[in-house]
């Protein structure tokens, strides 16, 4: 095919749809890689500054995320007893919201024993 | 030279309703000629053609092209070979419906890899020479029937095949469009090509540009003029 | 190569020519499909960046954390107890703590009162002021300087001035918080001078721990004993199971997606049939069929991926993840305004696009396997 036939050829060739399902693909590959570059660069900004909420966790002594306050045994997951989570009852069913998305503190039973971790 | 040598196919091969579509056939077709195979419905033109243009193997029997057996070739091979040699254009036309014209003409290129302005081009002359080119972007459910079999036969040229087959190419067509068609067959007989049809349509078995008939009954070649 | 290439998009041509012909159809699927995907990834991200938070925040917390029981229920700690650890080797400061909870009949939210460390200067506070969390100070519409009155259920009420409230970005760990004076927490929970929540053990050595911890238990035979890899623990185990659960609750849409991905794709339609007959038949290959039908199921699940990750983390990173937040704050009227640290747990992700992509990658391409592989007369027949 001539250069000058090739040319006008280009102008009136019609559209192809790979050109758009590869364009979206790589539109959405571009904006997945954008995402990871957003992480390392969040997480660097976050390494430089100083982290507040670590900070204050060490100086009010604080063992426990503000997320779930609905109940004490939400509230402070890690430092939960026994039987708040049964307080209507030995067998009592969950009624919270959050409760039913929250699993009993692993460190139960309580042992008189050293090292909770190796009692589970 | 195309050759079959006692080529036989069955369908249901092994059960209750096996039946014998082509029965020990014998042929062999020239380069450049015109053939037709004529005969009532069920004589077993379609299958001879699909067995001709390697879209079936046989049961048993060779078909050869040039000498090279075809029949016993691997899958890849026969597409290959399909795709290079041979030009189908079929009876219901089986375009593929909510593509465009030159869409369907350009498929069989597909696997060939070309730059797509040179495939596009290639179609666009194709089509021109057929006089469907105004219709390229259309859909092809959208075109008549004189369309649709002018876009068939694109479909069949755009590799540039030696071997032209069409099955009852003019079954759905006026005379008006017969005579069309019949002018394209010469035109591509004129350019060195092969073209191998099917039809009961005295119109096509007694046309001029036709080089030779077969008459086939039951599966079997009946005569070979 | 650039054969190859040319082919592959001519092989994508057909694919999305032939997608368009039932063009609602295939939206509506990939469209469900993306959304599957971004609640599945919102759900991973979030788990994700509070785990990191968590692991990182609670780095700081007491060593060991003791804490009294009886009949398996919370007994408060007294100041003798606190003299016996003092005694223990390894353990230079050991603090009595004092906090707990408070329902705001006003607002209807639970608040955390706690006593600050008499170590920390930043925090001392005199009797009648407070330092509050800015969820406290949203609910209540306070501000520095303002009053805030708290009822206790037993009587005593405080009338308190609000110091400073609690930076937003610590929210995540002090947004139910009520800072008052020791004196002023005594007096409103009505508790004796040496009674204490619990007493907290910071141990000079991080690999003496366990032993510090050990020695606890037996010096104070009536508590619990709670370790900070005990609060780390939890709050892993929490978050996962969390995402599990919330996995668990979506595997019923997953199910689903997969009984109409499989339907769609496990039979091949006559039409499709018909049409891989006519592209074998025109010259097209096996291989050619596969790989195009290959093309189509990565296609359509790649895109939904990409997209519902993409969206999913807008979703959270961005907007922080105001679909998820009516799941996570439950009946909580006090709820954080967080703004996470991004963070990709790239395991569960690279999972989450493995149970996605592959199967529906099969349920597309192992149908058409015999189609493509048989003489095109018989399948267009």
């Amino acid at each position: 095919m001539s250069p000058v036939t090739a040319r006008s050829a280009r102008h009136t060739l019609p559209r192809r749809g790979s050109s758009l399902a590869l364009g979206l693909l790589g539109v959405l590959l571009l904006a997945c890689l954008a995402a990871l570059a957003h992480t390392t660069w969040a997480q660097r900004q976050a390494a430089r500054q100083p982290h507040l909420s670590a900070a204050m966790v060490q100086a009010l002594r604080l063992t426990d995320l503000a997320l779930f306050t609905e109940a004490r045994y939400t509230r402070h997951l890690s430092q939960a007893d026994t039987f708040s989570a049964f307080q209507d009852g030995p067998v009592a069913l969950e009624h919270l919201p959050a409760g039913s998305l929250v699993m009993p503190n692993r460190t139960f039973p309580p042992s008189g024993f050293a090292d909770a971790g190796s009692l589970r | 030279m195309l050759e079959l040598t006692q080529v036989t196919k069955l369908y249901h091969e092994g059960q209750p309703n096996q039946v014998a579509a082509v029965s020990e056939v014998d042929l062999c077709l020239q380069m450049g000629a015109v053939t037709v195979l004529e005969g009532p419905s069920g004589s077993g033109k379609t299958s001879l053609l699909t067995l001709i243009g390697c879209l079936a193997r046989p049961t048993s029997g060779r078909v050869a092209l040039h000498g090279e057996a075809l029949s016993g070739l691997p899958e890849q091979h026969l597409a290959q070979v399909r795709r290079s040699t041979f030009g189908f254009a079929f009876q219901r036309f089986n375009l593929i419906t909510g593509l465009s014209v030159r869409d369907n003409v350009m498929l069989p290129a597909y696997p060939l890899g070309l730059p797509y302005a040179e495939l596009v081009a290639r179609a666009d002359d194709v089509m021109a020479q057929l006089n469907i080119g105004h219709r390229a972007a259309f859909k092809v459910e959208l075109l008549s029937g004189g369309e649709m079999q002018r876009t068939a036969i694109a479909r069949a040229l755009i590799n540039n095949p030696a071997i032209v087959i069409a099955d009852e190419p003019t079954a759905n067509l006026d005379a008006a469009l017969t005579t069309q068609f019949l002018d394209i067959v010469a035109s591509l007989k004129a350019s060195g090509k092969t073209i191998v049809m099917s039809s009961h349509d005295p119109r096509i078995t007694r046309a001029q540009v036709v080089d030779r008939v077969v008459t086939m009954a039951d599966g079997h070649i009946v005569s070979a003029a | 190569m650039q054969h190859w290439f040319n082919r592959q998009r001519y092989l994508i041509d057909y694919t999305v020519a032939a997608m368009a012909r039932q063009r609602g159809k295939n939206l509506g699927l990939w469209l469900i499909y993306t959304t599957l995907i971004f609640v599945l990834a919102s759900v991973i991200l979030l788990g994700s960046a509070l785990r990191r938070e968590a692991a990182q925040v609670f780095q700081g917390s007491p060593d060991v954390v003791a804490q009294g029981l009886r009949m398996g229920r919370h007994e408060m700690s007294h100041a003798a107890n606190i003299e016996k650890l003092q005694a223990l080797r390894g353990a230079p400061r050991v603090e009595g703590r004092l906090w707990g909870y408070l329902y705001d009949t006003s607002s209807g939210a639970n608040y955390t009162l706690q006593v600050p460390s008499p170590h920390e200067p930043q925090y001392a506070l005199a009797d009648g002021e407070a330092i509050i969390g800015e969820g406290v100070a949203r609910l209540r519409k306070v501000n520095v300087g303002r009053s805030i009155y708290l009822v206790s259920p037993a009587g005593p009420f405080l009338n308190l001035k609000v110091k400073a409230i609690l930076p937003e970005a610590t929210a995540l760990v002090s947004s139910d918080l009520v800072l008052v004076s020791d004196a002023d927490f005594r007096r409103f929970f009505q508790l004796g001078a040496d009674e204490f929540t619990d007493i907290a053990v910071f141990v000079r050595n991080p690999k003496e721990v366990t032993k510090v911890a050990e020695k606890v238990t037996i010096a104070l035979r009536q508590h619990r004993v709670i370790t900070k890899a005990d609060v780390l623990r939890t709050y892993e185990a929490v978050f996962s199971w969390r995402e599990g659960l919330l996995l668990a609750l979506l595997s019923g849409a997953v199910l689903a997606f997969g009984i109409l991905a499989f339907d769609k794709a496990s039979g091949l339609s006559a039409q499709e049939k018909r049409d891989i007959g006519i592209l074998k038949a025109i010259g097209w290959d096996t291989g050619d069929i596969v790989r195009m039908k290959l093309w189509e199921a990565m296609l359509v699940s790649l895109t939904a991926f990409l997209a519902g990750f993409a969206l999913a983390y807008a979703h959270v990173f961005f907007f922080s993840a105001p679909l998820l937040e009516a799941v996570l704050k439950g009946w909580s009227t006090l709820y954080p305004r967080v703004a996470l640290t991004p963070s990709i747990d790239g395991v569960q992700i690279a999972t989450l696009g493995l149970l996605t992509v592959l199967p529906y990658l099969a349920a597309i391409v192992v149908p058409v396997w015999r189609s493509a592989s048989a003489d095109p007369d018989a399948v267009m027949r």
